[in-house]
């Protein structure tokens, strides 16, 4: 393999990780929420992508539960499939936050965010910055979430 | 001149041309790029990146009007690409040659100067269900407005019209058939001759969405019997934001203006305007004059090698390229009439076709990835999309190795 192949098998490799693929492949709450109180349609018509993100709130404001469904790459099913383990816990002030953490990460200004808190498991999805064409795949979830919290009623869009 | 080299080079193979073109000479994430999205926008060979740059240099300046000379050598580049396309698709007169920006804006310009005045309720359109969204909108646009009814002759899972139903749906209704010559997702030649035939028979307008068809064949308009044919500069190796529409003069005559300002009048007055005799009546403001002399710089290579040599290189290469791709395991073929031309679409296992072009990408393989611009075609299918490989004269079979072994490794990193 000439060193060229290396990187790029490198490059491959880092945005379609081990972890990504088992997101992709075996999306975690995937499906329809009963008793939603926040949802959102996120669509990428470039390329086709649409998915409807469900967030049960509590009276207090915690995110209790949350589940997605949907058709798209590889990247954007793992995306929304992470977002889910993340986001269930955090109220929803610290969810909007961390829309702002992720989309600047993978947009890559997060130099000029305030707060680099340790995204642990979304850093798998950091494969995505040599990639730009891609990185819209990796936000959509991330943007039908702040739709859903934000209660916008027309579809979220990554441009 | 070119007339005389096709034919004394009929039985002969294409030379290799991919010297004539500069951006197939360089490497793309460190390999060699092998470009296999010509069906999107095809390259250009140096011959007219030249003509548009010595243009730009030398004779630019407005057209059809000025006496200076260059406002004249301008003129004559202009009207110089006229003539050349219409022998390229073999128009009975130039005056039926009307430039465009592009297919898209050569079928609004129908949709809305030959079919609107004309249509109303109970009247209907005919298109099918392979056409791309510039074969769609316009007519939707148009029915909305008119009240007329939107009619679509199926497919089958081939993706071939089902050509009973087609004349079948070829009532006296029918103000116009709009149909492609080539599918731009599938790669289906549509058997557009006998097609026509059927909507002479009642008096039916048909207007042929060519996008796909000249980069790749012989077109002869007065042939085909077509009341108009569009087509798009960018697919036939020459400048984005150019087109053309083909039109009868009869029916162009009899047309209103489509957009209104200079150039496309006689004599205005505050109180009324005198409209230009054809084809300027249809090409209102200075138009993409440099773009148009390059479309012409695009004629002439293609008619040095000839398109019938052109469409048996590719025949043979779209072969090979269906039978490698077919062979690959979990690869499925969409897209497989009888008659095709350039593309080829596919799936690989149940890997989104996003991720493929991506992996393929890094190996240096550009190919189009989604919808293809036809929603309707992949909402038949079932797909959110599929992976095209689509070929033009630059292409060969070092070109299709290359993809099925980036293809494999695709499969290799999603196994």
């Amino acid at each position: 393999m000439s060193s060229v192949d290396a990187i790029n098998a490198d490059e491959l490799r880092d945005l379609y990780r081990e972890l990504i693929l088992d997101h992709a492949r075996k999306p975690r709450h995937f499906g329809k929420l009963d008793g939603a109180t926040h949802t959102a349609l996120g669509i990428n018509p470039l390329c086709g992508d649409k998915l409807h993100l469900y967030l049960r709130v509590d009276e207090s404001g915690k995110i209790c539960d949350a589940q997605f469904e949907g058709s798209g790459c590889a990247i954007s099913v793992a995306s929304a499939s992470l977002l889910t383990e993340n986001v269930i816990g955090l109220n929803k002030d610290e969810a909007l936050d961390r829309f702002g953490e992720v989309t600047s990460r993978l947009t890559g200004s997060a130099e000029l965010s305030v707060k680099n808190v340790d995204l642990g498991k979304l850093r798998a999805l950091e494969g995505v910055r040599d990639f730009p064409a891609r990185v819209k795949c990796a936000t959509l979830a991330w943007h039908a979430l702040n739709s859903a919290i934000l209660q916008r009623q027309s579809p979220a869009r990554t441009e | 001149m070119s007339q005389v080299r096709a034919d004394n080079s009929e039985n002969l193979a294409l030379p290799d041309v991919r010297a004539d073109f500069p951006a197939l000479q360089q490497a793309v994430n460190g390999q060699a790029l092998v470009y296999l999205d010509s069906a999107a926008s095809a390259q250009q060979p140096a011959a007219v990146i030249d003509a548009v740059a010595n243009y730009q240099r030398h004779d630019h300046a407005n057209v059809h009007r000025g006496v200076h000379t260059l406002s004249h050598r301008a003129t004559e580049a202009y009207e110089g690409a006229r003539d050349k396309l219409q022998a390229f698709i073999n128009a009975d007169k130039r005056s039926e040659i009307i430039l465009t920006s592009g297919t898209t804006e050569s079928i609004n310009l129908v949709a809305q100067s030959f079919c609107r005045p004309k249509i109303g309720p109970g009247d209907k359109i005919l298109i099918t269900h392979l056409e791309h969204h510039s074969n769609i909108v316009p007519w939707q646009l148009l029915c909305e407005q008119t009240d007329a009814e939107l009619l679509v002759a199926p497919m089958d899972e081939l993706g071939q019209l089902d050509l009973d139903v087609l004349r079948a749906l070829l009532t006296d209704d029918i103000v116009l058939l709009a149909i492609g010559h080539v599918s731009n997702a599938l790669g289906t030649v549509n058997p557009i001759k006998e097609i026509i035939g059927w909507a002479k028979e009642r008096d039916i307008a048909v207007l042929v969405d060519g996008a796909q068809g000249v980069p790749h064949m012989a077109v002869d308009v007065q042939d085909l019997d077509c009341d108009f044919y569009a087509f798009s500069g960018h697919k036939m190796f020459g400048p984005t934001g150019t087109g053309v529409l083909y039109g009868r003069e009869a029916l162009l005559d009899a047309m209103p203006p489509w957009q209104g300002g200079g150039d496309m009048i006689l004599e205005v007055r505050l109180d009324g305007t005198t409209f230009n005799d054809l084809p300027y009546k249809f090409e209102a403001g200075t138009p993409g004059i440099a773009g148009v002399i390059g479309l012409g710089a695009a004629v002439d290579y293609l008619t040095g090698l000839g398109m019938d040599r052109i469409a048996r290189q590719e025949k043979d290469l779209l072969e090979y390229m269906m039978t490698k791709l077919g062979d690959i395991e979990g690869v499925r073929l969409i897209g497989t009439a009888a008659q095709k031309a350039s593309v080829q679409s596919f799936m690989l296992d149940d890997i989104h076709p996003h991720d493929l072009g991506t992996i393929l990408d890094h190996q240096g393989v550009a190919i189009r990835t989604g919808h293809h611009c036809a929603m309707p075609v992949m909402e038949f299918f079932g797909l959110p999309g599929t992976a095209r490989a689509s070929i033009a004269l630059y292409n060969n079979s070092d070109d299709v190795d290359r993809l099925v072994a980036a293809v494999e490794k695709a499969r290799q990193i999603f196994a």
